[in-house]
């Protein structure tokens, strides 16, 4: 049984990759400042490192949302089918929606179904998630803003192209640093899942960091989601919100990755997502003219005032579901169904095809290109 | 310092943040500024120059001064997040 949610929430881990890849590398892919295929390559090998630089995200995920003496190995496992679902259903329509809340709105959705209400800490859950997904976005893009306005008030006597080819350069090193400070936070969470199940389990006692083989592994399945790439958040990212230019890219990036480091370091689970989302709208914003499409702004929004309540739901009714049918069988039933959702999902995404061949396509208000482009 | 915010560490990002994230891509652009300033080189006038190094050793000095704070800067970032956890 402990097998089994360790290897789901390494596969809810690569969800997160691919669902994220986006977050670092969008801009940069739709500035033409790297090549799709190197972008998702370079990242992926960043979150690796990410991933073994900072645990303070794993302690929080592990400690202090849930009461571990109230969670078992099934709590986690419903939890994860919650995150992965949500993780797949918005990367299907394209939305940049936090991988981070998925995880933890399903978590703790099957701990309340477990539980009940007091199994939550829901101090923890206010000060350590809900607040900073708030903040978060309008910090990033506040810095972004000023980032954009300083950048293309000290650059507006270059022209045009040294200034593109120079920001392309910048945007390099911008990216990777989002991708880093992705591995900091993100490879973190399931880092923390992990350790959760660990702890019910009886394995670990309670309050423990995360053991290094965790480390590893959680590090390993979030490059290679990365890698996989997920192209169709990516296009809703580089091409939906503001139409990007190379020293916009660098903004927002440099924004990106500096909120998301600094609140890794004190240990805020915050969402990637909505940081770099932030960060691009902000760099719409400090670039006179620049188009901020906020209807798409809008559309991401709405999905995630409902990430949390939904991934939730859906954690409370696969614990419930595997609850009912009880010990492992429930489990093995709760496995099959999200299989067959991952499968469902994965079989309509491939009706319309957004690869690194039509990532940049001009947007024309969908998430696929209107006329898809022949592999 | 209030239990459901942080002030202290919401200080420290917002300052931080626009410090690390805003300031260093202006010290950037401040670098490639230098970098292009024209130099000796006798350059076709109204010409929309594509080369980025202008030839100016007083900008390119300025400009390697820019790269290596930002680089510093960088790497100095990475070395607290490391030291902190």
């Amino acid at each position: 049984m402990l097998v089994l949610v360790v290897v789901t929430a390494l596969a809810f881990d690569f969800t997160n990759g691919f669902h994220d890849t986006a977050n670092a590398m969008a801009t940069s892919i739709a500035t033409g400042a790297l090549g799709p295929r190197t972008a998702v390559a370079l990242s992926g090998v960043l979150n690796l490192v990410g991933a073994f630089l900072s645990l303070s995200v794993a302690a929080t995920i592990a400690n202090g949302l849930v009461d571990t003496h109230l969670v078992t190995l099934t709590v986690v496992l419903a939890g994860l089918a919650g995150g992965i679902t949500w993780n797949l259903l918005t990367w299907l329509f394209g939305i940049p929606s936090s991988s981070s809340h998925a995880l933890i709105g399903g978590v703790v959705g099957s701990t309340i179904a477990a539980a009940g209400g007091h199994g939550v800490l829901w101090h923890g859950l206010v000060s350590k998630v809900i607040i900073p997904a708030g903040l978060s976005p309008i910090i990033a893009g506040l810095v972004a803003a000023i980032g954009t306005y300083l950048i293309y008030r000290i650059s507006r006597n270059l022209s045009e192209g040294v200034r593109s080819h120079g920001f392309r350069i910048g945007q390099i090193g911008s990216a990777s640093m989002v991708s880093l400070a992705h591995g900091t936070n993100d490879a973190q969470k399931t880092m923390g899942i992990i350790t959760l199940a660990l702890i019910a389990n009886g394995t670990l006692h309670s309050g423990a960091n995360a053991p290094i083989w965790v480390i590893v592994s959680c590090a390993l399945a979030i490059s290679i989601g990365t890698y996989t790439g997920g192209w169709r958040v990516i296009r809703t990212m580089g091409k939906g919100l503001v139409d990007i230019e190379s020293p916009q890219g660098m903004a927002a990036e440099s924004a990106s990755a500096a909120v998301i480091l600094l609140s890794s370091h004190f240990g805020y689970s915050l969402s990637t997502t909505h940081v770099a989302t932030g960060s691009i709208l902000g760099t719409g914003l400090g670039k006179k003219g620049a188009e901020v499409r906020w209807s798409v702004a809008g559309r991401m929004a709405t999905a995630w005032v409902f990430t949390l309540p939904s991934a939730g739901l859906v954690g409370a009714g696969a614990y419930a579901l595997a609850h009912v049918i009880g010990g492992t069988p429930g489990v093995i039933v709760d496995l099959a169904i999200l299989i067959a959702v991952a499968v469902t999902i994965y079989l309509s995404s491939r009706k319309n095809t957004v690869s690194h061949d039509n990532v940049n396509d001009d947007w024309t208000g969908m998430v696929t290109p209107a006329e898809p482009v022949a592999v | 310092m209030n239990s459901w915010i942080n002030l202290h560490a919401l200080w420290e990002i917002v300052v931080i943040g626009l410090i690390a994230g805003a300031g260093l891509p202006a010290l950037f652009a401040v670098g490639l500024r230098a970098l292009s300033l024209p130099g000796n080189r006798v350059q076709p006038a109204g010409a929309d120059s594509d080369q980025i190094v202008g030839g100016s050793p007083a900008g390119i000095a300025a400009a390697v001064l820019c790269f290596a704070v930002v680089l510093a800067a960088i790497g100095w970032g990475i070395y607290f997040i490391v030291a902190g956890s």
